[in-house]
């Protein structure tokens, strides 16, 4: 290490007290990656602070030393978006996780990032409130991180997403200075920079408090299983129930391999079958009665084989138990496993599945699908094993031909999962030259020195000029491996 | 057209005339009358280009030329804002008024933005489908308009806002860029979400030229019921136990005026089932309280309440508060009503989003104005004057943009360098 290098670190220890700094090489390695795994990048250090003023001194220190930095709060992240960046810092919100201030009356409650999603609901249960995103690492995954990637889970069908949940930020700009979007109460006079915040994926800076709308418990929340020969029936009854004009809570669908996997690991009594449907109403008794018995119907008119309501809250728990676990339980019936996330316009969904089995099996590899089916967003899982040679390569392509059916399909390359790392690439598949040059503009905006994750997202390293169209070239520009916006 | 506008119209360079012309048509060339006047400005020209690629154009030829733009779709909200610090060309989305796609099994409609509000409502009806939205004059308010000024009403509580309803957008750029952000698709994650960043921005960024939406179905039945109080407290209190119960209402609004005691209605949407159990929830959680029908015209409360009998002696705000400071804030509206003496209405929905207007000389009005805002700056909320007497002295229609005015400050000044879209309208002087 350089003298300049330990110098920085000095002052960098200084500001987290000594404890909150990581810098020892078998420490690092924690956090060289996140839930994805196959893209690794170690560290130079990482930070602990503990509050918004340590951010922003770390942050200022970052600025000044033209470092460049990556927010990270749990890591369960899949799209790499927390993969620190060469020659980088990773700052990460895990000491910053009290909740501040709960506010009922108002449905309010205000946190630091590091609180975990599930906390939330649990501190405000007592009086029969919950925080509505519900991502399937919602036990581990942090607010922050569900900032940055606006999370959804299987309940954002009627519910909304991150974005739809978070009224007002405290962020930490990436020259270190504090801002203030949204807050409290709604409309605050100006642009709506908490909505362009939620989703960018921590490139716009660092948030330091969050507040969060919590929502009442409906009256009541019923749960319906049906098995059907395949997804295609599967996948009709679900335009069956949107065209009756309900919305329900989440509606989710699994194939056979999906179904297989998940009885393996968590044994949720689901039946054997080609398309299983999950779906969930609440809402006032009354009204979930009446509409269920039309979802029954439904069912019956597309052919489920078997109907099945759950007759407790624990029975609930367990079918849910089967889904959200679906993803870990691949582990059961492949050695490993590429989780992919796309989003297709739900009518497109026979077609875009038959070609999905028409190319896994022109590949070779197999495909077990978990879908939040009321929104299309599709959870191909695809199996392979990495001793077998090309079977990787095979998998990675097969996986990638999905996203391009998605965007064929007029759909997206992520639903929730984000494009960090991962789907960077195809960026530029989805959105024209102009599309992605404008949202740089934006970027410049609020980090003209691109510090914060800056090889996210976007498919080219790109500099901000300070005044479009008078510039003096950069070095990297002249070398040819940036271009100048 | 009379001598003063022809001579104003030829203030404009010939040769970017004759560009304009050549762009869009001589019969979408005009020079503005007064009916064209934005806050009291008169512009130049008007131009109706008829393609989005033809309205990126001219907007790139007049950003090039240093004119100043006003984006303009039905006109209904154009006074929203303060006055123009120049306004030299109305550039009006009145033809590109196509539903370019109603993707009803999907829940979804990609619309250009000078469709109308009710044009595109009754297309949507065809397959009992609605943008659960109840924006102020949708006969002629365009999606482009409601956009810019992110105006929403009561249906808010349940559907939530334009920022929650709308999944993509095309916008022209000053230097004539046109760039999409989101989709079609309901749940996207993909790239940053613009269309947030456009909605309620005025049209200072860029100008809206087309937008999809999700939808919601139309509800199978309604019944909706006002709840009188005695006072705001007790009104504030049913707000929130409402708000607290189990009920799964669609909206909830609270009247207030210095004339008469408060009332609130709901609406509650869904079978006749849900319906009925509901109603019996709600007569039990409003007990002592008496449970009437709602009456129809409580579905046009705030049209009503912007229907302005003299322009010359009355203002219209927004207001934002938080639900359980109605009784407080509107006890602070009476309070600077009789101080400056004024008469008022309010109508304040469970959200804490609200509307009041104030009848009474310039002056008072503008005494009372300033008292009310920093009354709901103080307690984390906001006031926005949208319409004030041509008489009343100067007052920023915004109020308070908070710490991140420079970073918004930053945002226009990457998109429209030249302050070319509606300059000096929008917070802080953007």
């Amino acid at each position: 290490m350089n003298p300049m290098e330990a110098r920085i670190l000095d002052e960098l220890r200084a500001v987290v007290d000594g404890r909150g700094l990581i810098s020892s090489p078998e420490e690092l390695h924690t956090y060289e990656c996140d839930g994805l795994t196959n893209f690794r990048v170690m560290p130079r250090a990482v930070l602990l602070p503990n509050s918004t003023e340590e951010v922003q001194a770390v942050v200022r220190i970052c600025n000044r030393e033209r470092i460049p930095f990556v927010a990270r709060g749990s890591g369960t992240g899949l799209s790499g978006g927390a993969l620190p960046v060469e020659n980088g810092i990773v700052i990460s919100l895990a000491r910053m996780n009290r909740i501040l201030e709960v506010d009922y009356p108002n449905a309010r409650v205000v946190v630091e990032p590091g609180v975990i999603n599930l906390d939330v609901t649990e501190r405000v249960s007592p009086q029969d409130y919950f925080y509505a995103p519900d991502p399937s690492s919602q036990s581990i995954c942090s607010i922050g991180g569900n900032v940055a990637e606006n999370s959804g889970g299987a309940h954002c069908l009627k519910y909304g997403f991150t974005t739809t949940h978070v009224l007002g930020l405290e962020v930490v700009l990436p020259d270190g200075s504090l801002v203030h979007f949204g807050g409290k109460t709604l409309d605050a006079p100006g642009y709506d920079l908490a909505g362009v915040f939620v989703g960018s994926e921590g490139t716009l800076g660092v948030a330091t408090k969050i507040i969060l709308r919590i929502v009442k418990r409906p009256e009541c929340v019923r749960t319906l299983l049906a098995a059907f020969p395949s997804t295609n029936e599967a996948g009709a009854a679900v335009s069956d129930i949107i065209a009756a004009g309900m919305l329900p809570a989440a509606i989710e669908m699994m194939d056979n391999l999906a179904i297989q996997a998940a009885e393996a690991a968590v044994h949720a009594n689901y039946p054997n079958c080609g398309g299983l449907l999950l779906v969930e109403l609440d809402g006032p008794v009354a009204e979930v009665e009446a509409l269920m018995s039309d979802v029954d119907e439904i069912c019956r008119s597309n052919g489920a084989s078997e109907i099945r309501l759950a007759q407790s809250d624990a029975e609930r728990a367990l079918v849910w138990k089967g889904r959200k676990a679906a993803f870990a339980a691949m582990g059961r019936i492949s050695p490993n496993y590429i989780v992919q996330d796309g989003v297709i316009p739900r009518t497109a969904l026979p077609r875009v599945m038959s070609e999905i089995t028409r190319l896994s099996q022109e590949a070779g590899v197999r495909v077990a699908n978990v879908f939040h089916a009321g929104d299309g967003n599709l959870h191909p899982l695809v199996l392979y094993d990495r001793r077998i040679s090309g079977q990787e390569e095979a998998a990675e392509a097969l996986s990638s031909r999905i996203l391009e059916l998605c965007i064929e399909a007029g759909g997206s390359i992520t639903g929730e999962h984000g494009v960090g790392e991962d789907k960077k690439k195809m960026m530029s598949k989805m959105f024209a030259e102009p599309d992605l040059a404008t949202m740089q503009r934006v970027r410049c905006a609020f980090d003209p020195l691109q510090l914060s994750n800056p090889t996210k997202v976007f498919p080219t390293p790109r500099l901000c000029g300070e005044k479009p169209g008078e510039y003096v070239a950069h070095p990297a520009e002249t070398a040819g491996i940036a271009e100048r916006f | 057209m009379d001598a003063a506008t022809k001579s104003e119209a030829s203030g404009l360079h010939s040769s970017l005339r004759y560009k304009f012309i050549a762009l869009v048509g001589n019969e979408y060339v005009r020079a503005a009358t007064a009916a064209d006047a934005v806050a009291g400005v008169r512009p130049k020209l008007v131009i109706e280009p008829g393609t989005e690629t033809e309205l990126a154009e001219v907007l790139r030829l007049s950003n090039e030329a240093g004119l100043a733009v006003i984006p303009r779709g039905g006109g209904t909200k154009l006074g929203w804002g303060n006055r123009p610090a120049r306004a030299d060309l109305i550039l009006s989305t009145a033809r590109l008024t196509g539903i370019i796609e109603h993707a009803w099994a999907d829940l979804t409609v990609s619309v250009e933005a000078g469709c109308t509000i009710q044009r595109l409502q009754e297309t949507l009806a065809e397959h009992g489908q609605r943008l659960a939205l109840d924006p102020l004059w949708p006969e002629k308010a365009s999606v482009g308009g409601v956009l810019s000024t992110n105006d929403s009403g009561a249906l808010r509580l349940r559907f939530g806002a334009l920022r929650d309803l709308i999944i993509g957008v095309t916008l022209a750029l000053p230097d004539g860029t046109l760039a999409s952000s989101g989709g079609k698709v309901v749940k996207n994650v993909a790239g940053y979400d613009l269309p947030k960043l456009a909605t309620g921005a005025l049209g200072t960024l860029g100008v809206i030229n087309r937008a999809v939406f999700r939808l919601h179905p139309l509800p199978r039945n309604t019944r909706s019921f006002s709840v009188s109080a005695a006072n705001a407290g007790e009104t504030e209190r049913f707000v929130l136990a409402v708000q607290n119960s189990k009920l799964a209402h669609t909206f909830l609004q609270s009247h207030f005026s210095s004339d008469a005691s408060p009332i609130s209605d709901i609406l509650f949407e869904g079978t006749e089932a849900g319906l009925t159990a509901q109603e019996g929830q709600l007569r039990n959680l409003a007990a002592p309280a008496s449970v009437a029908e709602a009456s129809k015209s409580r579905w046009s409360a705030r049209e009503e309440l912007w229907s302005l009998a003299d322009p010359g002696t009355t203002a219209v705000a927004k207001i934002s508060m938080l639900p359980g400071d109605l009784a407080r804030m509107m006890g602070r509206v009476e309070h600077a009503a009789q101080l400056h003496p004024l008469r008022w209405r309010a109508l304040v929905y469970a959200t804490g989003l609200g509307w009041i207007r104030l009848e009474g000389q310039p002056a008072a009005l503008r005494g009372a104005l300033e008292l009310l805002r920093v009354e709901m700056e103080t307690h984390g909320g906001s006031l926005s004057v949208l319409h004030r007497p041509e008489k009343m002295a100067e007052f920023d229609a915004w109020g308070n943009a908070g710490d991140a005015l420079r970073l918004m400050k930053a945002v226009k000044q990457r998109l429209d360098p030249k302050n070319t879209l509606n300059p000096g309208r929008f917070v802080g002087g953007i």
